[in-house]
């Protein structure tokens, strides 16, 4: 008589650092799936107990009430220069921001530059989504040409309101930028390579080599006006040519790559 | 015996915010307290501290904001101007209960105005300066000695109450040299802010330092709670008084203008004038019950400022039971001294 | 021969169907069920179920950590 033995063994749980709290980001928002990655990323580095999230203004606000994290709300762009106190008045923690792109690359433009250029050993997590979420879908500096918003009704254009900007490559050009990647959560395969690039990220912290940026290409489905599985494709299709994927500095193996 | 140096206002203010303990300083260059961030970025890193020029007075401001969530004894400085750009960081802090000191070296305004002496920030300065109800503490020093214990204060002031600590000083004060006691205040306690600063949660709840509450009646705890701590706040009340007793009238001024305004005073005293003065240490709270005090004695009363008349307001709300106050204001843009002052107090006195 | 399973935390689904894309056996649906937020869930069918291989793709995927991923190993023992 045969016995089956049935040993099961669990794969994937929610990571403890997320609060067992449903969040509030809308079906199909990937500010879920990255605030999971750097959850997952700071358990597997035993790095909570030593960590400072520095919150930004936008949907992302209440990261503090998704990741159970000792937490500073920053005012709306100034994340850097907040995570610089920080990490200058405790320089044995880990410091990171966690900022959407109307935070980072319009109103918080100056601090993210000069807090790369002094090489500030901090982590940005920076959410690429193309639109100002919380206030309902207006313009940011990375509306892609042609996309509609509440404040470029018609589409942008580049005569009128200029080209998305690259903020992964921008960055990388800073002498104080240790590493500096561009990231999708569109796909099972690239999503593990955004956890990839984010655990890079607090190493380099770790080393002290200087700031680690890590743009993550994210969907918002709402301020799209589409469904998440059409957002999604959207993210594949125009979002990640106009944003080209890759590592665009890494002085911790001294790659000066191109997009991969 | 501690040493006596001959300092600048600015130098004080520096020597003042290290003997406090003070670790962390972030400032952007402007005049007229340039000597603050340069003598801060040779003497921080000797005592083991983190100078940072930041890109902006709003960068600062917001480092400041970062370092005082790890309950360290941190500040920025500017003037004027610069001040205006860290009003949104500083409602932040004050509605976030972080502690931190601020100091504004007042320079002629509005706009770019001159990098001259002026008053001309005292409504900013005492009433909160930004976004929503809230209030800094301010402190008002008329010497170079008084920058130096000031500073001292302030940082206990802001760790005491977990508020931004604002020193109003000008270009005068700023400017000016003086000798300088530099007594050392016993150490800082290294668990001030152990039960709420950020530094990881290691086996313990995570602790948020924020501002936002979107609940409903939530906002308004919130505000009800810093009003009750700005109640507490009123013990700190501070003015120096100056032969008030038989005064008929007495000269209420603040800061460098304050103690012009004491030379007047004495001129005049020594002319058979009865005149007197108060002179506030703290602008805020506002020192309007010694006025109230004074006014309910039948006393008359002069504002002397160095500006278009700010002070004056609070002035005449504290003795609005009584009496009224006359206002001299010397424009600024120039240089007062004590002889501009005598022809005004005379008439106040008829 | 292994035998996998999923479990959905339907309280927290939002009906976004990111993970019936990265299912690569497609065994994922949208039901006709409604959460208390009003979400319509997902759900495997039981004998979808016993097509599951334990990838956990649909969990790699899912926003709002929805999905706990089984994976079982059948040994057969005389």
């Amino acid at each position: 008589m045969s016995v089956t033995h049935v040993n099961e063994e669990l794969v994937f749980e929610a990571p403890k650092l997320m609060t067992t709290k449903a969040t509030h980001y809308c079906p199909g928002c990937h500010h879920g799936t990255a605030h999971r990655l750097v959850a997952e990323v700071l358990e597997e580095m035993n790095l909570p107990k030593e960590t400072i999230c520095i919150g930004s203004i936008g949907c992302s606000v209440f990261i503090y009430n998704y990741l159970e994290l000792d937490t500073v709300e920053a005012p709306h762009g100034r994340a850097p220069a907040v995570a610089t106190g920080v990490k200058r008045s405790r320089p044995d923690r880990i410091v990171f921001t966690y900022q959407g792109d109307g935070d980072l690359a319009s109103i918080g433009l100056a601090e993210i530059m000069h807090a790369a250029n002094r090489g500030e050993r901090i982590t940005i997590i920076f959410i690429n989504n193309t639109v100002y979420g919380m206030t309902g879908g207006q313009m940011a500096p990375t509306t892609l040409i042609g996309q509609k918003t509440t404040t470029s009704p018609g589409g942008r254009t580049l005569e009128n309101e200029g080209a998305p900007m690259k903020m992964a490559e921008i960055i990388a050009t800073l002498g104080g930028c240790a590493y500096s990647a561009r990231v999708a959560l569109d796909t099972v395969p690239n999503i593990r390579k955004a956890k990839k690039a984010i655990r890079h990220a607090f190493e380099i912290q770790q080393q002290e080599l200087g700031l680690s940026f890590v743009e993550i290409l994210a969907t918002c489905p709402t301020n799209w006006r589409m469904d998440a599985v059409t957002a999604n494709k959207r993210l594949t299709e125009e979002m990640i040519p106009a944003f080209p994927l890759g590592v665009f500095v890494d002085a911790s193996s001294e790659i000066k790559e191109g997009a991969q | 015996m501690s040493e006596i140096r001959l300092l600048t206002g600015n130098e004080a203010v520096v020597r003042g915010a290290l003997a406090a303990g003070c670790r962390c300083y972030f400032g952007y260059p402007i005049t007229p307290q340039n000597a603050i961030p340069e003598l801060m970025s040779q003497l921080l890193p000797e005592v083991g501290g983190q100078f940072v020029q930041a890109e902006s007075e709003v960068a600062s401001a917001n480092m400041l904001l970062g370092a005082a969530a790890t309950g360290t004894r941190a500040m920025t400085s500017s003037s004027s101007p610069g001040i205006s750009l860290k009003q949104e960081a500083i409602s932040y802090m004050a509605a976030s209960h972080l502690p931190g000191v601020i100091v504004n070296m007042n320079r002629g305004g509005p706009g770019l105005g001159d990098i001259g002496s002026s008053q001309g920030d005292y409504f900013q300065a005492t009433r909160g300066g930004g976004h929503g109800d809230y209030r800094t503490l301010v402190l008002a020093p008329a010497s170079c000695q008084e920058a130096y214990d000031m500073m001292i204060q302030a940082f206990d002031l802001a760790f005491k109450y977990r508020n931004p600590v604002l020193l109003l000083g000008d270009a005068i004060v700023g400017q000016m040299k003086e000798p300088v006691k530099m007594w050392q205040p016993a150490p800082v306690n290294p668990a001030e802010a152990a039960d709420w600063r950020l530094e990881g949660a290691d086996g313990r709840e995570s602790r948020v330092i924020m501002s936002l509450y979107l609940a409903e009646g939530a906002l308004a705890g919130q505000n009800r709670c810093l009003m009750a701590k700005y109640e507490r706040m009123k013990t700190e009340v501070a003015a120096e008084t100056y032969a008030v007793e038989d005064a008929e009238l007495i000269v209420v001024a603040y800061g460098s203008i304050g103690r012009i305004a004491k030379s007047s005073v004495r001129k005049l005293r020594e002319q058979g004038h009865r005149v007197g003065l108060v002179r506030p240490l703290t602008l805020y709270p506002y020192p309007d019950k010694v006025l109230e005090n004074l006014a309910a004695q039948g006393k008359k009363f002069i504002t002397i400022e160095h500006n278009t008349g700010q002070m004056v307001e609070d002035v005449r709300l504290a003795v609005r039971h009584h009496t009224d106050s006359a206002f001299f204001g010397y424009m600024p843009g120039n240089m007062p001294a004590s002889d501009d002052f005598m022809e005004p107090i005379l008439k106040a006195l008829e | 021969m292994i035998m996998s399973r999923v479990v959905f935390l339907e309280e927290r689904c939002k009906g976004c169907l990111l993970c019936t894309l990265a299912c690569p056996k497609k065994i994922i649906e949208q039901s006709s069920r409604f959460n208390r937020h009003g979400y319509k869930v997902v759900e495997v069918s039981d004998e979808n179920m016993s097509k599951c291989i334990g990838c956990a793709f649909c969990a790699t995927v899912c926003p709002d950590c929805v999905i706990t991923v089984y994976r079982s190993k059948k040994t057969e023992k005389e």
